[in-house]
């Protein structure tokens, strides 16, 4: 019985099969991407055990095939039992080895990549320091109390726990929020323009933008796209109203109100990650191929300023060559510089993409251990095939 | 009889190469030095070329073709080659004799409903069943196919019918052709030598009439209006912001404030020139080779080609006409089109040689012979045209998808050498050769969309990852479409010949070295080349996670490209699992190699096409018919694959043959890891 287990388990027909299945997985994933975008598709494909099949009209979910976690991680079980029982350590297996080996730390590798990366964007213009980036697709509901003069105290609510959380509390706060509106995705409309007819008010009662409009919009789910959430948030003290304010992330205007004499800002913005350190754009440069529209590079130079450190010195990130610092990446992503800039009569500036990935180098590792795997097992393979002919 | 068997390869050696010789050698001009000025350097699409180079991508993406013939030739009469009209030749009838290049058939419209709409049905040209049309023709009905092709346009591209594509591409068509007549001449100035000259001596009195109106004194308002006429043309086209991407910058910088790689427009051109109160002498060279051409004076339009280009060496373009000299040496050749035919050639000599194996084994060995010189011949032209081209660009092989068509049949090619120098049946000549053709044959299609050298936009700018990542994921698709078409190979052998079941006869009739039979050989082949496709796609891809993760900060993304490389990576090891298994034995490798073929077609053509539908139109959608069409036959060859035994006349049991040996899948499986 557990001889048959065993068998089962580091059989090379599981192999096959699993590499099968991983492959009408790839395929289908890839054709879905069309319909889903591709930020739905990998997570219906693959990071999760199974995909559903949902029938229309139905809320419910049936597990029509093994998603990405479930090959995956089938394969690997699979790998490792074939190595324990079959390939015992002989010279002749060597490349297989070093192949598989390889591939065990790819594939895990990439899921603590799946699991533990961070990406998200900093936009600065020319002139401009920053020491947070603000998350691709998260946003929050923030209290900024500014009464520091060194530094500002941030009370950050990620937005998504609004829909279970109607009320928020915080011992060092001296009121209680209360959430009486939520939309996943809206945008706000001036009041006084010739608002559509969906546009709705939003009961806030207090705030920069009490009269303006809500257009709630279906959510998104395209990798370009974000939502904004909207919310209408009743600041309380003591059970009495302080005011109800409207927050969107489709704003960049914080909201001032007072309690107790002290001064706070209200906002809903995106996510925001905080780094020890500053950077400051000092100069985007957007080049084209002479008489063309074809971008022949992007270059920011940056000044990049630790004060923990004692630490300030200037550097270039431009396409293929990012800044790695203190465990963050930061690429070249977004430019509006040159004319393009001109155009829109704004000033230059440039969007890098941050990404925290702490498993950042294992795909190098592996490449390296499987490529001299492969070409180990097949030059083997090779050298014997010449040998038996020319005997 | 010995004799005759000897020379075939050599016959066939020396026929194809005469003709290569002859192609290679430097021909000269006529009367008119037209091939010195399709020499002429130019600045478009971001790059110096040769004013061919020009001709050649425009008439590509017009008429589909890099020359316009000027007669009908029966095609039986193959030695009589029909006039035609060269790229240059057609160009320069574009700038300078404009009245004549609008009667030359070159716009071409196929699809019923417009040309009924059009009311054109009965005009054009026919020629091999298509119909193309003049300037002149299509001229009354420009509204109307603007008023169209903006309504076209419009439309999202999925809702576009094949009417509404083929007018988008007339419009489109039309709009070049006519912004392609006022790049090298201002369109009011028929005679531009003589224009040009009387507004240069006009030039002082119109300048000074300028001043004086910009001072508010009194000016002469008549020498004022003749002067400024053109000029207000000039600056029309000097704004133009389709100069360098429609048309080319044929004016080099002439002016000291001017950086070496300041080419401008004509427009753009005369204007600095009236700034400057003094005509740039580029211009007054184009000025004297327009009129002379115009007017058929061929020594004077000769004189002034050779003296520009004597002013372009003196000032500091030297590099510049190399890059016009070389690129026009290398479009002349077309060494893609002879690789091509060579490649057919040898493709049917190693058929024939194949299926005479048994039959005339002299004569086969002799056919075997001339196919596998010939693949080499062939190869030897595809390897100078891809060399030529990495040179021409300075860039690694593989930049586009035209140039991965290039370098997947040179790979397959270098395969077929080295198979067919260990196993010597003419299998590899086979496979090399046909996958070659067709690779080149994809190609030559691919170049109808216009440059096929364009810059590298900013993250492609590597030539580190494009000789790294490029170049071996490319090798990785080769070697999976060699397998693959082996696999076809064995397939067909395998159900229609006796074949596979023979062990292979040398030219003295004896049996062959080592005792193998030819099923057993071509299994051994397939086996080998999935070996080294796996090793290439596998490195391919992950280099292309590590480029993704140097530039994008990720290094996988399931991007359908990424996962298009990931499909044949994955294929492969299934291939090498299930033979090492024991699930698979020969036939079963060689109908799983036949869908790494589907793979491959589907990653490297499927992922760009996603999203397009059947009923649509268009080069990319031409190619999804027959990318459908690939994949429809391949299906059919697994399913035949697939038929039992007692269907497949080389393991039929009544053999007939001496070296038949019951079923070539073997009866033992094959140990793990092959060893």
């Amino acid at each position: 019985m557990l001889d048959k287990f065993i068998d089962f388990w580091s059989s090379l027909r599981l192999t096959v099969v699993c590499l099968v299945l991983g492959l009408a997985l790839v395929f289908a994933g890839t054709i879905a991407q069309v319909d889903l975008g591709l930020y739905r598709a990998q997570n219906e494909f693959f990071r999760s055990l199974f995909v559903y099949w949902s029938p229309q009209g139905s809320g419910l979910k049936i597990p029509v095939f093994p998603g990405g976690y479930l090959v995956g991680g089938v394969l690997l079980i699979n790998l490792v039992s074939a190595h324990i029982k079959r390939f015992g350590v002989k010279r002749d297996k060597a490349g297989i080895w070093l192949v598989h080996f390889g591939l065990i730390l790819l594939l895990i590798g990439q899921l603590a990549t799946d699991v533990l990366s961070k990406e998200s964007a900093m936009q600065l213009f020319e002139g401009e320091t920053k020491n947070y980036s603000e998350d691709f697709r998260g946003n929050e509901l923030v209290i900024i109390d500014q009464s520091n003069p060194d530094y500002d105290q941030v009370y950050a609510v990620p937005e998504h726990t609004l829909e279970r959380k109607r009320e928020l509390t915080d011992s060092r706060l001296p009121f209680t929020l209360k959430v009486k509106k939520r939309w996943a995705n809206a945008s706000l409309v001036q009041p006084g323009t010739k608002a559509p007819e969906q546009a709705v008010h939003s009961t806030a009662t207090a705030g920069l933008l009490k009269d303006v409009l809500v257009l709630p919009t279906p959510s998104v789910t395209d990798m370009d796209q974000r939502n904004t959430p909207t919310a209408v948030i009743e600041l309380s003290k003591e059970g009495k109203s302080v005011g109800s304010f409207l927050v969107s992330s489709y704003t960049t205007t914080d909201q001032p109100f007072t309690v107790d004499g002290k001064q706070y800002n209200i906002a809903m913005r995106f996510t925001r990650h905080y780094y020890p350190f500053s950077l400051t754009l000092l100069k985007a440069t957007h080049e084209k191929y002479k008489g063309t529209e074809i971008p022949k590079n992007f270059a920011s130079r940056v000044k990049v300023k630790n004060t923990e450190r004692n630490e300030e010195r200037e550097t270039v990130i431009y396409m293929n060559n990012p800044l790695r610092y203190a465990g963050s990446t930061f690429y070249q992503y977004q430019m509006s510089a040159g004319e393009m800039a001109a155009n829109a009569n704004a000033a230059a500036s440039s969007t890098f993409q941050v990404v925290r990935n702490p498993g950042w180098l294992t795909p190098y590792l592996s490449t390296v251990i499987i490529s001299v795997g492969l070409i180990l097992q097949f030059a083997l393979h090779l050298f014997g095939f010449l040998k038996r002919r020319s005997v | 009889m010995k004799l005759i068997y000897k020379v075939i390869p050599w016959f066939f050696l020396a026929l194809f190469g005469i003709e290569i010789l002859v192609v290679f050698t430097p021909k000269k001009d006529g009367v008119l030095h037209t091939r010195e000025f399709g020499r002429l350097p130019v600045l478009m699409n971001g790059r110096i070329q040769p004013m061919d180079s020009v001709g050649r991508n425009t008439l590509l993406q017009i008429r589909s073709t890099g020359d316009v013939p000027l007669e009908m030739v029966p095609s039986w009469k193959f030695w009589h080659h029909p006039k035609k009209l060269r790229s240059s030749e057609w160009l320069l009838e574009v700038f300078f004799k404009p009245e004549l290049a609008d009667t030359r058939p070159i716009f071409l419209i196929h699809h019923p409903d417009l040309l009924e709409e059009l009311n054109l049905a009965d005009k054009g040209v026919e020629r091999s069943g298509l119909r193309y049309y003049t300037f002149a023709q299509l001229e009354p009905h420009i509204g109307e196919i603007q008023k169209q092709g903006g309504k076209a346009r419009a439309l999202d591209d999925k809702q576009r019918t094949a009417l509404d594509k083929q007018v988008i591409k007339l419009h489109n068509a039309i709009f070049v052709y006519q912004m392609m007549k006022a790049a090298a001449r201002p369109p009011s100035w028929f005679d531009f030598e003589k224009d040009l000259a009387t507004f240069e001596k006009g030039m002082p009195a119109g300048m000074e009439a300028m001043r004086a109106r910009d001072a508010g004194k009194s000016f002469d308002q008549a020498v004022m209006k003749q002067f400024w006429e053109p000029v207000t043309e000039f600056f029309q086209l000097a704004k133009d912001p389709n100069a360098g991407q429609m048309y080319p910058l044929v004016i080099p910088p002439f002016r000291a404030d001017q950086k070496h790689e300041d080419w401008t427009s004509l427009g753009q051109a005369l204007i600095d020139s009236i700034r400057d109160e003094q005509i740039g002498q580029p211009i007054k060279y184009l000025a004297t080779m327009a009129s002379a051409y115009a007017q058929d004076r061929p020594t004077e339009f000769n004189n002034a080609v050779a003296s520009y280009r004597e002013w372009l060496d003196q000032k500091g373009f030297a590099a510049q006409i190399k890059k016009g000299n070389e690129e026009f040496f290398y479009n002349d050749t077309k060494s893609f089109l002879h690789a091509i035919i060579i490649y057919i050639a040898g493709f049917v000599l190693a058929g024939a040689g194949l299926l005479t194996m048994s039959a005339a084994p002299a004569l086969s060995e002799s056919l075997r012979r001339s196919s596998f010189w010939l693949l080499i011949l062939g190869g030897a032209v595809h390897t100078f045209g891809l060399i030529f081209r990495m040179y021409l660009e300075s860039r690694p092989p593989v930049t586009n998808l035209y140039s991965s068509a290039v370098f997947i049949g040179w790979g397959a090619m270098v395969l077929g050498i080295f198979l067919e120098r260990i196993y010597k049946l003419g299998i590899g000549s086979l496979m090399g050769s046909l996958v070659g053709f067709i690779t080149l044959f994809i190609a030559h299609n691919l170049a109808l969309g216009g440059d096929t050298m364009e810059m590298m936009r900013a993250v492609l700018d590597t030539n580190f990852w494009l000789a790294t990542h490029v170049v071996t994921i490319t090798l990785g698709y080769s070697a999976t479409f060699a397998a693959g078409f082996l696999a076809l190979v064995y397939i067909f052998l395998g159900l229609f010949t006796p074949l596979l079941g023979k062990l292979p006869v040398t030219k003295t009739g004896g049996t062959a070295r080592p005792q193998l039979e030819v099923g057993k050989s071509l299994a051994k082949m397939v086996y080998a080349i999935v070996c080294f496709a796996t090793l290439f796609s596998f490195i391919g891809t992950v280099l292309g996670g590590i480029w993704a993760d140097q530039s994008w900060g990720r290094f996988w993304g399931w991007d359908p490209k990424e996962n298009g490389a990931l499909l044949i990576v994955l294929w492969n090891a299934v291939l090498l699992h299930a033979r090492w298994g024991g699930l698979v034995r020969d036939r079963g490798l060689m109908t799983l190699a036949v869908f790494g073929n589907v793979i491959t077609a589907f990653s490297w053509f499927g992922v760009n096409m996603l999203g397009i539908g059947l009923h649509s139109y268009g080069f990319m959608d031409a190619a999804f018919r027959w990318l459908v069409l690939f994949i429809g036959t391949q299906l059919i060859v697994i399913a035949l694959g697939m038929l039992p035994l007692k269907f497949w006349r080389s393991f039929q049991t009544s053999a007939k043959g001496s070296g038949t040996t019951g079923p070539a899948s073997g009866k033992t499986a094959t140990s793990p890891a092959g060893a």
